[in-house]
């Protein structure tokens, strides 16, 4: 390896051949079993066993067709999206007006407020899931229902919502909201009318967070949801295990089930990595 | 009056659905309650002191410790290794550093599915790679054999969380300001020289602080480990939170799982606090001097 090469500073040089090919190897490992779950969707399970590493040849569109008239698969979709927004409306909503008085108000005891909050944060979901699915199931009775899973999950979103809303409810200025009272607004008035369209960014960012993290939970629903009103990673999970040796299905059933996520994320990608960013840096 | 209006609604919710069943998790572990009729049969700490005598229970802690350790000892250095590599500039900078973060925006279920095709006993991918490369596959498939499971587990959750390493990281190297390398590179320092002496060091408070997440998250690791494996075979990738939820859900004892809670949280809360007073503490002092 040449020293005398690394003095000069790289500038639109391109890097180097070796720095290209391990970018490669990384891309190949982190999108390969993605794109070998897509692929497999389209050969049938004797090409898969005859040779896994193969391309589709010929390329088959009866398993995804499968997927797609699969009754069930369209019902795990819907409750993975009614839940994922009941849950996001109301992270969202309680968490703006939670951080509102944190970070606009002055009171005694603000701080030791913010501090439940922070609390919140500290526990594991595991920790609470066998009584939080009791509590559910027989004092609530809200088993097998979309909000017996949103309103638990809207609850552990809301500490890291209100900590994420906080600083940026802070940084806005504070002249349109007085500029409003001084026009006799009330203090709700205000937070509906000033404060929410200029809080638009923050609430997007917590907004994908909670709908990602809904989304994608699998233990709360499991406890809770049964048959028809089971989400897609739990539809994808029996459909796992009940068609084991149906390989190609299961991948079928396993790409679909993924790219509405995988959407969202690349819609709002900087959204969300800022927001993941802000949350730790504190 | 206001302050009430706006903070009830988040409060109330966090006290039904955090508060309440974390409380009822400690009550729950002083009794012998199998799920019928009212909590009577008050035993004490019977149930501490049996979930701690289970070998099970005890192996499941250790692998939540593999996996806390392991999780950081392989995710820093990949980490910073491929944040060095990105930070650089070349072409399709953007889309590789989307791709990289494909795995971390997948569901951990979606994500452990398509990795038990991968691991398909003789006609999955990875076998028919490996036999490629001259080893031989277990004959139970990788998962299905104690000795490798675990490690297997530790290799997914891995691929999954790299992607969220290096963007953290990357986040932290955007604080590194060009200056300094510029000032490095004239007095002639190598690219590997001013990656080590400069960079790598400033990038210190966002690796402890990314450290701190990844340990909370391997404290808690379930969702993936219940679909790969279940928690087997034989136990080998139990980890706590399996434990809590097998005992709660298969077996109905609720008494052993809120112990087990308690235990878990008890751990994740003094390996949090252990943490803050060592090494984060560092973070808020320079911050302050």
């Amino acid at each position: 390896m040449s020293v005398t090469a690394d003095l000069t500073p790289r500038r639109r040089s391109g890097g180097n051949l070796w720095v290209y090919l391990i970018a490669l190897i990384v891309v190949a490992i982190t999108v390969g079993p993605v794109l070998y779950g897509a692929l497999g969707g389209f050969r049938t399970n004797a090409q898969l066993a005859d040779k896994p590493a193969g391309l589709p040849d010929p390329w088959v569109w009866s398993n995804y067709a499968g997927v797609l008239s699969n009754p069930s698969f369209w019902q795990y979709a819907l409750n993975s999206t009614m839940i994922a927004i009941i849950t996001t409306v109301v992270t969202v909503v309680f968490g703006l007006m939670a951080a509102y008085p944190l970070a606009r108000y002055q009171f005694r005891g603000r701080e030791a407020l913010f501090m439940v909050f922070v609390l919140g944060l500290l526990f594991p979901a595991a920790v609470a899931i066998i009584p939080l699915f009791i509590i559910i199931t027989r004092n609530l009775h809200m088993a097998n229902t979309w909000w017996g899973v949103a309103l638990p999950q809207a609850a552990f979103a809301l500490p890291m919502t209100v900590v994420i809303l906080r600083p940026f409810l802070m940084a806005l200025p504070k002249e349109l909201e007085e500029a409003a009272l001084m026009d006799g607004a009330s203090r709700i008035g205000v937070f509906w009318r000033v404060l929410m369209p200029l809080s638009a960014p923050g609430m997007i960012t917590v907004g994908v967070l909670a709908f990602v993290t809904s989304w994608n939970a699998y233990l709360l629903p499991l406890l809770l949801l049964q048959d028809k009103m089971r989400t897609l990673p739990l539809g994808v999970a029996d459909f796992s295990t009940e068609h084991s040796a149906d390989t190609a299905g299961v991948l079928a059933f396993t790409t679909l089930a993924m790219i509405p996520a995988l959407v969202l994320f690349l819609a709002f990608q900087r959204r969300l990595v800022s927001g993941l960013q802000g949350a730790v840096k504190g | 009056m206001e302050i009430l209006v706006f903070v009830t609604p988040a409060l109330a919710l966090i006290a039904l659905f955090v508060a309440w069943p974390i409380v009822t998790a400690v009550r729950f572990s002083v009794y012998d309650w199998k799920g019928f009729g009212d909590l009577t049969d008050f035993v004490g700490l019977e149930n501490y002191v049996e979930v701690l005598g289970d070998e099970v229970f005890r192996s499941a802690v250790g692998h939540n410790m593999v996996i806390v350790v392991g999780s950081i000892l392989l995710q820093l250095p990949l980490g910073v290794a491929i944040a060095l590599l990105l930070n650089r500039k070349m072409r399709g900078q953007g889309l590789l550093r989307t791709i990289i973060f494909v795995p971390y925006v997948l569901a951990e279920v979606i994500a452990a599915v398509v990795w038990l095709q991968l691991l398909q006993p003789q006609y999955g991918f990875i076998d028919a790679f490996t036999a490629q490369i001259g080893l031989t596959p277990p004959e139970q498939g990788w998962l299905g054999t104690p000795e490798y499971a675990l490690w297997i587990v530790l290799l997914v959750l891995t691929w999954k969380y790299l992607g969220l390493a290096v963007l953290l990281f990357l986040a932290g190297m955007q604080g590194v300001s060009e200056e300094l390398h510029e000032a490095a590179q004239l007095d002639g320092a190598s690219w590997w020289q001013t990656q080590w002496r400069i960079t790598i060091p400033l990038l210190g408070p966002t690796m402890r602080t990314w450290a701190f997440l990844s340990m909370i998250g391997s404290i808690q690791c379930f969702d993936m480990i219940w679909v790969l494996t279940q928690g087997g075979p034989a136990n080998a990738t139990a980890t706590m939170a399996t434990y809590l939820i097998d005992e709660g859900t298969k077996r109905h004892n609720y008494g052993i799982a809120g112990a087990a809670s308690v235990i878990l949280f008890v751990i994740a809360f003094a390996m949090a606090l252990a943490y803050q007073v060592l090494i984060l503490r560092r973070d808020t002092k320079e911050d302050t001097v």
